[in-house]
């Protein structure tokens, strides 16, 4: 049968198992917005900026592990979804990214809303296409599909020119594809299974560093049961929270800049890494001559490139970590290391990185503790970028998958209130928060239109400190408290969110802490509370740059405080 | 140690391949000395032959990560191999009734050829491996280059089936069948 390309990219989209897309319509779009009321299968949530859509189909595709799909269109649009895009890219998530083209007798001669998206996203992107031929739309949107949710995900951009939306063509679903330079390796070499297993029954100080990749591939029994058989504590990166519990008893937290000091201190002192899905990321290794100097590194990744990157492997491992897993912990044997786990315990002992000392003032610490209160642990954290970011890191306790969201690699201000949207969206039963800076949270502000509009049940916690906090606390630290461009003249946000219709309260006392995050539970919609915090708090511990991770600094203690 | 290596690249021949491996590389901040694309016996598939310089390990990182670009079918480093690598360059140089006779007495000396004469330059072609065209280059300098172009190089590996080689039972295909997408499951803690 005959059908225009906007119809053979709604069909494909149905048959990949998309539900929703993010987007914003515009002139090249205008295809495919005429279409997409015929196939209503596809929720389309309009968005306030294309920024916000690229950002609300990364959460969404990180709670759910579906393909997330955001669309905008030529132009403004597209590079609009570039920031997203990269935030994507570089924390490996399956983004399908949708830009529309002008005519495709246009193209090159610097028409209306024209740009070479695919040529500015080839760098941000795993794969990205123009598309020139209303024949080839459906292997292209097979072809996209696949390859974002194949081997180590990414985002993939369709780049979609009018006329090969408006044009129709005989359409056939491609069964079958053909890719003959993309075999992503899924099962690890069992040579090199067998030298890790060797190494991990010999080991006496082994440490687990888990990753993203564990959320990927959703290996989070195969994790528990090596962890668990051979007695090995868990350290997880910043995107690896949740892929462990972290009550369990063999959770050790999260290492790096900003990571627990025990952590750090585990890593350092190991003899063996078992490096599961992640990628030596600087903030978390701090310098990579000094990392870890006594232990053999177990590298699993099914990224080949990112083996030997950024530190050497002794055994490295290519494949898909729970593949990996499972032919690995058939090969280990019982463990307990009675001594080095109480090293470990003692190392808590001595950094209890997550208490919260007494203070007049409200804490930001103490909100998070108290939404973990309030909510008992069962929610989904969506968080901004800065101190808070880290705070909720720390101060809440994550038990389940994929129930953290947070931008890592990119660190990007302003994914916190759409990834708040994606994700509300993804798990519709699940209580969501969105916790934002006052700095962050007015980079994509709008969204709350979107909220509002799609009636998302979205608890918002805005930490107004009055500063770009985590700049200022580099700047009070390393660069002697020169506060250079880091105060903010900050919006009445109480106000602000009832502009949009969201209910809204100010807390300025520490007592009304845990009421009102009861009181926004309670209501039936969205709403937002503005924590005005103490100004000056500063996240630890806290690596200086370029130091090793043990040589964190803590917490100055409430006497040195008081000198100050 | 920095050395110069030679990739080669057996890529899908679809717009925009060559842009990507020129910018991974660039990402990686290395300097191509060459690039060269061609057409090979296989329809729809063109191979490439990158010269960088940098160590080993870095070398080797850039071509894992030229490796994951979905239109790279298979890259090798082939610098260890002792590969068989020519170049081409076609130069035109001045030449006078006094100095075209030792221009000649050159050309001849390196084998290669003049293409076309005309009353006051010679186009001169060469074939060879880098050092040849470079000395060729340095000696006609003297009478004065007016153009000068350079294929960049091309390499094969010596002996029987080298790492790019198609055969029958190596098949290239790669079909991916189309699956439905599964519900999430989270683990029951």
């Amino acid at each position: 049968m005959m059908k225009t390309g906007a119809e053979i990219l709604c069909e494909c989209l149905i048959k990949e198992g998309v539900e929703v897309i993010f987007g914003y319509p515009g002139g090249a779009l205008l295809p495919l917005y005429d279409t997409l009321p015929k196939y209503p299968e596809l929720r389309h949530i309009l968005v306030r900026h294309e920024q916000g859509a690229a950002h609300a189909a990364d959460a969404y595709a990180r709670v759910t592990g579906k393909l997330g799909v955001c669309l905008a269109t030529s132009g403004p649009g597209a590079t609009n979804l570039v920031t997203g895009i990269a935030n994507a890219y570089l924390d490996s998530v399956p983004v399908l990214a949708m830009t529309g083209q002008v005519n495709t007798y246009f193209i090159g001669k610097d028409a209306f809303q024209e740009i070479d998206i695919t040529g500015i996203t080839v760098p941000i992107t795993k794969y990205n296409q123009l598309v020139l031929d209303t024949g080839d739309m459906a292997d292209a949107v097979r072809e996209a599909c696949h390859v974002a949710q194949t081997g180590r995900p990414g985002p993939v951009l369709l780049d979609l020119p009018k006329d090969v939306l408006q044009n129709k063509t005989e359409f056939i679903f491609p069964e079958k594809l053909d890719l003959p330079g993309y075999k992503p390796k899924l099962f690890g070499h069992p040579a090199q299974i067998k030298k890790a297993a060797e190494l991990i029954n010999s080991a006496e100080k082994p440490v687990i560093i888990a990753g993203r990749g564990v959320n990927v591939s959703r290996a989070f029994d195969e994790l528990r049961e090596l962890a668990e058989n051979s007695q090995i504590p868990v350290v997880t990166t910043f995107l690896g929270i949740g892929c462990f519990p972290e009550s369990h008893i063999l959770s050790y937290g999260w290492l790096g800049m900003h990571g627990m000091g025990y952590a750090n201190k585990a890593v350092h002192s190991s003899d063996l890494i078992i490096a599961i899905g992640m990628r030596f990321d600087d903030r978390a290794t701090g310098g990579t001559s000094t990392f870890a100097p006594n232990a053999r590194i177990i590298h699993i990744d099914i990224d080949a490139a990112e083996i030997g990157k950024n530190l050497p492997a002794d055994v490295p491992i290519v494949g898909d970590v729970k593949n990996i897993l499972q032919v690995l912990n058939k090969q280990l044997n019982k463990r307990e290391h009675i001594i080095w786990l109480s090293q470990l315990d003692e190392w808590r002992s001595m950094h209890p990185a997550t208490e919260i000392r007494e203070h007049e003032n409200v804490l930001p610490q103490y909100i998070i503790r108290q939404i973990y209160e309030v909510t008992k642990g069962d929610a989904i954290i969506c968080t901004d970028v800065g101190q808070h970011q880290m705070w909720a890191g720390q101060y809440f306790y994550y038990d389940k998958p994929n129930s953290f969201v947070s931008s890592g690699g990119l660190g990007t201000m302003g994914f916190g209130l759409p990834a708040a949207i994606g994700a509300k969206v993804g798990r519709p039963n699940e209580t969501v928060w969105c916790l934002c800076g006052d700095g962050g949270f007015q980079m994509t502000v709008q969204e709350l239109a979107t909220m509002v509009q799609e009636n998302l049940n979205i608890k918002i916690a805005v930490f107004n400190n009055g500063w770009l906090g985590m700049v200022r606390q580099w700047q009070e630290l390393i660069y002697s408290k020169r506060y250079s461009a880091t105060a903010l003249y900050n919006p009445d946000f109480v106000k602000i969110a009832e502009a949009y219709g969201i209910q809204a309260m100010r807390v300025t006392r520490k007592l009304d802490v845990s009421h009102a995050i009861q009181r926004a539970m309670e209501h039936d919609g969205p709403f937002l509370i503005e924590f005005v915090v103490e100004p000056e708090e500063n996240v630890y511990p806290f690596v200086p740059p370029g130091k090793i991770i043990v040589e964190f600094l803590e917490e100055p203690s409430p006497a040195t405080i008081r000198k100050k | 140690m920095n050395r110069k290596h030679i990739l080669i690249a057996l890529v899908q021949d679809r717009p925009g391949v060559l842009n990507r491996v020129a910018s991974t590389l660039r990402r990686r901040n290395f300097n191509i000395n060459s690039i060269a694309v061609g057409s090979i016996e296989v329809p729809n598939l063109s191979r490439m032959t990158i010269v960088v310089e940098g160590d080993d390990a870095r070398v080797e990182q850039a071509r894992k990560q030229l490796d994951r670009i979905v239109e790279v079918i298979r890259i090798t480093d082939i610098t260890h191999e002792n590969p068989v690598a020519r170049e081409m360059a076609m130069i035109k140089v001045k030449a006078t009734p006094q100095t075209r006779s030792e221009i000649i007495q050159i050309v001849d000396i390196f084998r290669s050829n003049i293409v076309d004469v005309s009353p006051d330059s010679l186009i001169i072609v060469v074939t060879g491996d880098q050092e040849k065209v470079d000395t060729l280059v340095e000696l006609l300098r003297g009478f004065g280059i007016r153009e000068l172009s350079r294929t960049g190089t091309i390499a094969l590996p010596r002996g029987g089936a080298g790492p790019l080689t198609i055969e029958e039972n190596r098949p290239l295909r790669h079909v991916v069948e189309h699956v439905a997408p599964e519900e999430e499951t989270l683990p029951n803690w």
